[in-house]
């Protein structure tokens, strides 16, 4: 796996987390984002059935997946006939190696990218970089935070935890746009200097949003139209997909689409859909030459094995989840240290790059749901962190642990605790006994329990237990 | 990698195994039925893609080629990329003024006249397949006539659309113009305003990458 | 896939009453107004000794088992078929949508799943089942409702409490900003996590004092204790109190009882 580089930071999430609550900066640029990205989500589903339109949206995804070997197979038919050659990669590093081999095969020495977190997943700039290739984001997010050599810290919207003056800094140092804090001026000067890229660019990448099977067609959603131009004017483009995003026709699209957009953005609709099914005709003038469709497992096929852990697969990558996360609100993206943040992070991380290496993120949520009150596609996500949490501890002798590193939170003393617990609360009459002498102690319990006094007041326990408030009254006759 | 497709797939059927899935069935109604009338299609139409800064004219059906090197003058556009041959474009070509904007035809592979399209035609014209009122969305199927590029690099795009060609849904334009039996072109669009991005700060900047102006002329 | 829709039972002649480990131990007062509603609506309140925790803490942990174990006795403690009333969204949460999940495919998979139909949060069961009336007798004042997430997305009452404060003339409920974000609370999260949590209390903390309410009025007391600890500890004027107790005392006269 090509992970390496992201699995030491993950284990660094506390400190990371601290980190990021005291910087104002990044509290105030997520508040304020996630604030915007929520009501403008609420306003877009006006006037919609939406329970409706995520039942559908649900059904349709796990359609598509309880066929997926065949829509695979039908989408590779559909796509060869047409003349998109079909890749399969079993982990990222393969995928890697299959586009450096066709950016190889043209001589290409520079590759102009369209927004796809499965490259970030796979790391495919840092890969074609080594291998001397140079490989540019076009999407503004994207070429931000390229620039600034860091990673997405949103799915959506990459470069979410900047703000403008930050921006103009950067643009300035990096490639000597004047400082502006004009918006549309820093815009003008990123569409400039891209410009240039796209005409000399040998091999365009993109993501795919969905692959339909049954026409064998590549459909990307987009409003800056990067995405269309990489995918246009290069001679070669290699579209580059997780094998789950496949729907099974046409149709399915409609509700996704009408879901995706709104979730993410609140946008009724993106600027582009653009919807590929061939390379360029003998006849035409433009679009590419050569199109390829690498289909990337990398851990998805394992999690196919359990049918709880499947639901994952459902996602459609609104990023609605991590806009409606307190937690994600509070730390923002790079806290968590996984190419995916947030809730959706929370539950496909684990699988991609085994729980030893995301230790700390199962936890880190209040199972307050609100996720997956928004998930499009209604991914229970509180009930997979539950599922992941007990994952990490090998809690459930009945349903034993499958996920990759599980038990790797195991340790003696939480266990210890657990089984104190058990003890006490198992048997009726021992409970009843703690709760008066609680009670009957009540003054001596300490005013510091660990972290949670850091922050608040302990309370006192009560005068008299309720238990033994009603045993009194029943005994005193009343009722 | 062969191995790696025989191994995926492999993967893929063993996980399913004996616990065959049964999905829901997939209702459609609440992204197909719309009963509005031609009338409230054009209404949403206008009113969503302008709500993203499309700009729409609904003109008379012989005086929209009048309209549009009105709006070129007023635009300060000097050339236009239009097509010779689709009903469309002949006529802007047959109907240009001496002093009106120079008309050019996409006549060669794009590899050949690259920097021209990307740095000296300020505007193309195409016409499109119809549009759908509930997002505000114009659809194209870019043909040898009508390249992909048109739509897409020049900094101004002027539409075509019959004020009867209008749709509800996207469900409604995919299912009554049969796309699936006919078979998907090589690229099928659909365009909802100028290009835009929110990506400093979630302020809106149009024309980031594609055009910068979206203009609709509705012929009724 | 949407959740199955609620179904209101007629209003029966007795309940269950389970009062939850943190009401029993620590705000009994509020378990003590619950009942005294419940009977004030002329229903008979069977409370059995046998009750001690839900066992989410060893659950939302990833402790199945324990959570199991802790559980199975008490399956036995509601025979009859009355509802079981739980002054808690978390608590009863658990009950209602977890216990089938821990006890699918075991012995008790049936007992589990009948206990969970009958469990009901008990504002919603005061409002919706009971069709209580409320009469206010207290000075104005003036409040803020935090519903817990678990109340507001597991058992779907967030209506509730606004509704049954709607009711009582003189207290003015004010609305706080991002009313459905969490307080931090989240069991423990607050432990593992203190960071994080203390961010989002403090937020919340703030939110409530900005919004002029002198007390927050919750539907669960982990909530409660979360943010009104916080107000103690960081001298923000703000108290906290269980709906319940709120209830009670607004329309008995009874003063202070189960105040945090
Ligand atoms: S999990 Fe759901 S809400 Fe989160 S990104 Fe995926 S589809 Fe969107």
């Amino acid at each position: 796996m090509s992970l390496a580089p992201h699995s030491q930071e993950v284990r660094h999430f506390h400190p990371r987390v601290r980190s990021a609550l005291d910087n104002p900066q990044i509290r105030s640029n997520f508040r304020n984002a996630m604030d915007g990205l929520m009501s403008k989500r609420q306003n877009a589903f006006n006037g919609w059935d939406l329970e409706s339109l995520r039942d559908l949206g649900a059904a349709v995804r796990l359609r598509a997946l309880s066929r997926l070997p065949e829509l695979l197979e039908q989408l590779e038919d559909n796509c060869s006939r047409q003349g998109i050659r079909v890749h399969w990669a079993e982990t990222g590093e393969q995928a890697c190696e299959i586009i450096r081999d066709i950016c190889k095969a043209r001589d290409a020495r520079t590759v102009i990218k369209g927004k796809s977190m499965v490259s970030e997943e796979m790391e495919l700039n840092h890969f074609l970089e080594a291998e001397g290739i140079e490989a540019l984001e076009s999407d503004l997010g994207e070429y931000i935070v390229q620039l600034a050599k860091e990673t997405p810290s949103h799915i959506i919207m990459p470069a979410i935890h900047k703000n403008t003056a930050e921006i103009s800094e950067l643009m300035h140092d990096r490639t000597g746009t004047e400082r502006s804090h004009d918006v549309a001026y820093l815009t003008a000067a990123a569409r400039q200097q891209l410009r240039e890229k796209f005409m000399k660019a040998d091999v365009g990448i993109s993501g795919v949003n969905f692959a339909v099977a049954q026409t064998g067609t590549l459909c990307l959603v987009e409003n800056e139209g990067n995405g269309r131009l990489t995918t246009t004017v290069p001679p070669c483009h290699i579209a580059v997909t997780g094998i789950e995003k496949v729907v099974e026709h046409l149709e399915d699209v409609t509700p996704l689409l009408a879901l995706l957009t709104r979730s993410a953005t609140g946008q009724h609709v993106t600027t582009y859909v653009n919807m590929i099914s061939g390379p360029r005709k003998a006849d035409e003038f433009d679009g590419p030459e050569e199109v390829h469709l690498v289909l990337v497992d990398s851990g998805r096929s394992s999690i196919y094995q359990d049918q709880e852990l499947m639901d994952t697969l459902r996602c459609i990558r609104c990023g609605a989840c991590m806009n409606h996360c307190p937690v994600y609100t509070r730390v923002g993206g790079h806290a968590y240290g996984t190419t995916y943040p947030g809730p959706i992070g929370k539950i496909l991380m684990p699988h991609l790059m085994g729980l030893e290496n995301t230790q700390d993120l199962p936890s880190a949520s209040t199972l307050c749901g609100a996720c997956g009150e928004v998930c499009p596609v209604r991914i229970p996500i509180p009930k997979l962190l539950q599922r992941l949490r007990k994952e990490s501890v090998d809690g459930d002798s009945l349903r034993p642990s499958v996920v990759r590193g599980h038990g790797v939170k195991r340790n003696w003393k939480e266990r210890l605790a657990w089984n104190g617990f058990r003890w006490l609360f198992r048997n009726p009459r021992r409970y009843r006994l703690f709760g008066s002498l609680l009670t009957r102690f009540r003054w001596f319990t300490p005013s510091q329990v660990g972290p949670w006094t850091r922050y608040r007041t302990s309370p006192k326990p009560a005068a008299k237990t309720l238990h033994q408030m009603m045993n009194e009254r029943t005994r005193g006759g009343a009722r | 990698m062969t191995a790696a497709r025989t191994a995926i797939l492999q993967r893929l059927r063993a996980g399913r195994g004996n616990q065959p899935l049964s999905p829901p069935a997939s209702d459609f109604s609440v992204v197909r039925d719309r009963d509005w009338t031609t009338a409230e299609k054009l209404e949403r139409f206008e009113t969503m893609i302008t709500s993203v800064n499309g700009e729409v004219h609904r003109v008379a059906e012989d005086r929209w080629v009048d309209h549009l090197w009105a709006l070129m003058a007023a635009k300060g556009l000097t050339n236009l990329l239009a097509s010779p041959e689709t009903s469309v474009g002949r006529e802007a070509w047959t109907r240009q003024r001496e002093s009106g904007p120079r008309l050019r035809a996409y006549d060669s592979p794009i590899d050949d006249w690259k920097p021209e399209l990307f740095n000296n035609v300020d505007a193309a014209l195409t016409g499109c397949r119809g549009a759908i009122a509930e997002t505000g969305s114009l659809i194209l199927w870019p043909t040898v006539q009508e390249p992909r590029l048109m739509s897409l690099v020049p900094p101004v795009h002027f539409v075509v659309l019959g004020a009867d060609q209008i749709y509800a849904t996207f469900y409604q334009a995919l299912a009554e113009q049969g796309w699936a039996d006919l078979g998907m072109p090589a690229n099928a669009l659909l365009i909802s305003g100028p290009s835009k991005t929110a990506d400093i700060e979630q302020t809106l900047a149009y024309g980031v990458h594609g055009p910068r102006e979206l203009v609709v002329l509705i012929l009724e | 896939m949407t959740d199955p829709i609620k179904l209101y039972p007629a209003k029966p002649e007795k309940v269950y009453f389970f009062a939850t480990c943190l009401v029993d131990l620590f705000y009994p007062d509020a378990g003590m107004a619950g009942i005294q509603l419940l009977e004030r609506e002329g229903i008979e309140v069977l409370f059995p000794q046998g009750q001690t925790c839900c066992g989410q803490p060893a659950f939302s942990s990833g402790f199945n088992d324990q959570a199991r174990d802790v559980v199975i006795p008490q399956l036995e403690l509601f025979p009859g078929d009355y509802p079981i009333v739980v002054p808690a969204g978390s608590c009863g949460g658990m009950m209602r949508k977890h216990y089938p999940e821990l006890f699918a495919g075991t012995p008790w998979q049936d007992k589990a799943e009948n206990l969970a139909a009958r469990t009901w949060e008990l504002t919603d069961f005061l409002l919706n089942v009971c069709h209580i009336r409320l009469e206010d007798q207290g000075e104005p004042v003036k409040v803020a409702m935090h519903t817990s997430c678990s109340a507001r997305r597991e058992m779907g009452v967030a209506e509730v409490g606004p509704r049954l404060l709607g009711q009582l003339g003189q207290v003015e409920l004010v609305e706080q900003a991002r009313p459905a974000e969490c307080c931090g609370f989240g069991g423990t999260f607050a432990v593992r996590h203190p960071e994080i949590s203390e961010a989002m209390v403090a937020d919340k903390t703030e939110a409530l004092v900005a919004a002029g309410a002198e007390t927050v009025v919750a539907t669960d007391c982990g909530c409660m204790m979360n943010i009104a600890g916080y107000a103690e500890k960081n001298r923000r004027p703000l108290k906290g109190q269980h709906i319940v107790s709120f209830l009670w005392e607004r329309t008995c006269g009874h003063g202070g009882e189960g105040k945090a």
